[in-house]
C-alpha cells in the first residue's frame, strides 16, 4: 500500500521535474550525511546549499571523529553518505563492506598549531611545543587529525608529549579556546573557522601533510538518489568554492 | 530458591509484568555485552598495559572522590537535614544539581570555576602553580562534584528519618553534642551512609563526561575506564566490550555484596522513625 503510494508519487512528479539541463532523479526526503569533524561549518554551508538545490529534501548531519562514525555505521546507524578526515578510516568502511562504490576525494587540509589569543607563550614552531612548560592538546592517533600531528611530529623529529588525546578535533580546539592548553594541534580550517577565538601558527609546507577527505555513499542506505546526488554535488563546482572558501585545498 | 514476598498483600498481576519488563529493559544491555565479549582474547585485552593503568586510576580516583564525597557531604547533608534558615531550599537545590546537568556541562562548568582561567583556578595557578585540568586530581575532583549529590541527598533522607527522640534522650542523659554525634547519630544512619557512599562511589566509577572534558584523556594521567573504553571502541572494539565488562562485573559485585550487608530490611529498622512508637 505505502509502496504504491509512493511509486504513483514519483511517478507523477518525475515528468513534471524542474528544467535543469540533465534531467534530476526524484530526489526527495532525508539525505543523512555522517562527517568527519573537521567539516562542520563547511558541510552546514553546503547543507543548505542542496537544500536550496533541491526542494523538498533535507540533509542531516552528524558531525564527529571518523572513526566514531565508522563505528556507528558498523553498528547500524543509517547514513547515506560517510566523508572521512583520512584514507585509513575510509578504508575501515570499505573493508567493513559498508561502502558503495569507490571513495572520492572531495577535499585536502593541512595541519596549524592553534594557540589562544595573544599567543601567551609565545609559540613560533614546532620546536616550542617541546618546552616542558607548554601544555599541548593533539587528537588521539586513532583519529586522523591525531595520526596527522604524529606525521608532523615525526617528521620534525620531535618527542611531544601532550597533555590530552582527544576524540576529535573541536575538543581540542575548544581546549585552545578557552585557554586551559598553550597549544593545540588542529586543521588549517579550524583555525579559520575559529576567528580570533584561537591563532594560527602555520606548521612549513615541508614539515606539514596533506589531509585527504574522501566521501563514498552507503551500501543499502535508506535514500540512495538522496546519497548519489549529494556526493555529486560535493565534487561539483560551487561546492569545491565553498569548501576553497573555508581553508580546503584541493585533493 | 522459592518465592516469598517479605510482607503486606500480593500486588496486582499487573504490576509483576512491569517489573519483568523493567528488569529486562535494565539487565539487556548487560547481557548484550557479556554476550558481546570476546572471551578468547580476554586476558590480552585486559592485560594491556592502557587498560590495566585505566582499571588502577580509576578505582583510586572513584575511591578518593568518595572518600572527599565523606567528608564533605557528610557536613552538608546534616546542614540540609537540621538547620532552618533561609536559603537552604536553595543550597539543597544547589547541592542536587549536579545529578541533573549533562556530564559534559559539568565538565564545561567545572572548567569556568577550577580551570586555569576560572573563577576560582586563576588564582589557584597564579599564586600556587596549581593547575587541576589534566591532572589526577582533575579527575577526582571531576567524579566528586558529579557523585556527591548521590551521597548527600541519601544521608540526607537518613537523617530526616531517624527519630529524634534517641537524640534528645542522650541529649537529657548529659552527653556533649560530640558524643552525641558519634555514639547516636551517625551509627543510626550508618545504613543511609553506606547506601549513599556506594552511590556516590558508583557514579564516579562510571563518570565519564565532567572527566573528559575538565581533566582531558591521556593514559596513565586522567584515562579511567570509561575513557579508555570509549577510545578503544574507535580501534579495538572487542578490546573495549571486555574492559566495559570487567567495570560493570566490579560494580556488580560491590553492589550486590554491599547492599545485601547493610541495606537488608532487617538492619534499617534501626533508623526508622517510629519503630518505638
Amino acid at each position: 500500500m505505502a509502496v504504491a503510494v509512493a511509486g504513483l508519487l514519483s511517478a507523477s512528479c518525475t515528468p513534471g521535474g524542474s528544467p535543469s539541463p540533465t534531467p534530476p532523479p526524484a530526489l526527495s526526503g532525508t539525505v543523512t550525511v555522517f562527517a568527519a569533524a573537521s567539516l562542520t561549518a563547511a558541510f552546514g554551508e553546503l547543507g543548505s546549499d542542496f537544500e536550496k538545490a533541491h526542494p523538498g529534501v533535507t540533509v542531516r548531519f552528524n558531525f564527529a571523529g571518523s572513526g566514531t562514525l565508522v563505528t556507528q555505521i558498523g553498528q547500524g546507524a543509517s547514513a547515506d553518505v560517510f566523508a572521512a578526515a583520512d584514507q585509513p578510516t575510509m578504508t575501515k568502511l570499505t573493508a567493513g563492506g559498508y561502502a558503495m562504490g569507490k571513495p572520492e576525494a572531495f577535499a585536502g587540509n593541512h595541519i596549524e598549531i592553534a594557540v589562544p589569543p595573544g599567543n601567551p607563550r609565545h609559540i613560533q614552531s614546532l620546536p616550542d611545543l617541546q618546552n616542558s612548560n607548554v601544555l599541548v592538546d593533539v587528537c588521539a592517533p586513532s583519529v586522523p587529525c591525531g595520526d596527522y600531528a604524529n606525521q608532523v611530529f615525526a617528521k620534525a623529529n620531535l618527542h611531544i608529549t601532550p597533555v590530552s588525546l582527544e576524540q576529535d578535533v573541536k575538543s581540542v580546539l575548544a581546549k585552545v579556546e578557552s585557554a586551559e592548553v598553550d597549544a593545540g594541534v588542529v586543521y588549517v580550517t579550524d583555525v579559520q573557522a575559529a576567528g580570533s577565538k584561537v591563532v594560527g601558527v602555520p606548521i612549513p609546507p615541508n614539515q606539514n601533510v596533506l589531509a585527504t577527505y574522501p566521501a563514498v555513499a552507503i551500501k543499502g542506505s535508506p535514500n540512495q538518489a538522496g546519497g548519489a546526488a549529494f556526493l555529486a554535488y560535493l565534487l561539483s563546482g560551487p561546492a569545491q568554492q565553498v569548501l576553497g572558501r573555508y581553508g580546503f585545498v584541493k585533493a | 530458591m522459592g518465592l516469598s514476598r517479605r510482607n503486606g498483600v500480593a500486588p496486582p498481576p499487573v504490576l509483576g509484568i512491569l517489573a519483568i519488563v523493567g528488569a529486562g529493559l535494565l539487565a539487556l544491555p548487560l547481557l548484550g555485552l557479556v554476550a558481546k565479549a570476546p572471551w578468547g582474547s580476554a586476558l590480552s585485552d585486559l592485560t594491556s598495559s592502557d587498560a590495566l593503568q585505566a582499571l588502577k586510576l580509576s578505582l583510586i580516583c572513584s575511591l578518593a572522590a568518595t572518600a572527599l564525597a565523606l567528608l564533605l557531604g557528610l557536613p552538608l547533608a546534616w546542614v540540609q537535614a537540621r538547620l532552618d534558615f533561609r536559603g537552604v531550599n536553595l543550597l539543597r537545590g544547589l547541592t542536587t544539581l549536579p545529578m541533573v546537568l549533562p556530564p559534559v556541562v559539568a565538565g564545561v562548568a567545572l572548567l569556568y570555576a577550577f580551570g586555569r582561567h576560572g573563577l576560582a583556578g586563576e588564582y589557584l595557578f597564579s599564586w600556587f602553580g596549581f593547575r587541576l585540568p589534566f591532572t589526577t586530581a582533575g579527575v577526582i575532583l571531576a567524579e566528586t562534584f558529579v557523585s556527591m549529590p548521590f551521597l548527600v541527598i541519601t544521608v540526607e533522607a537518613g537523617l530526616r528519618s531517624m527519630n529524634p527522640r534517641l537524640e534528645e534522650a542522650a541529649a537529657t542523659l548529659g552527653a556533649s553534642r560530640r558524643r552525641i554525634l558519634g555514639l547516636v547519630t551517625l551509627p543510626v544512619i550508618a545504613p543511609s551512609i553506606y547506601a549513599g557512599a556506594l552511590l556516590c562511589w558508583s557514579r564516579a566509577l562510571g563518570e565519564f563526561g565532567a572527566t573528559i572534558t575538565f581533566a582531558g584523556n591521556f593514559p596513565g594521567q586522567t584515562q579511567t575506564v570509561p575513557l579508555a573504553v570509549f577510545q578503544l571502541l574507535e580501534t579495538q572494539p572487542e578490546a573495549a566490550v571486555m574492559l566495559s565488562l570487567v567495570l560493570v562485573l566490579i560494580s556488580l559485585a560491590v553492589l550486590v555484596g554491599l547492599r545485601d550487608r547493610y541495606l537488608s530490611p532487617d538492619s534499617q529498622i534501626r533508623g526508622r522513625r517510629g519503630s518505638v512508637d
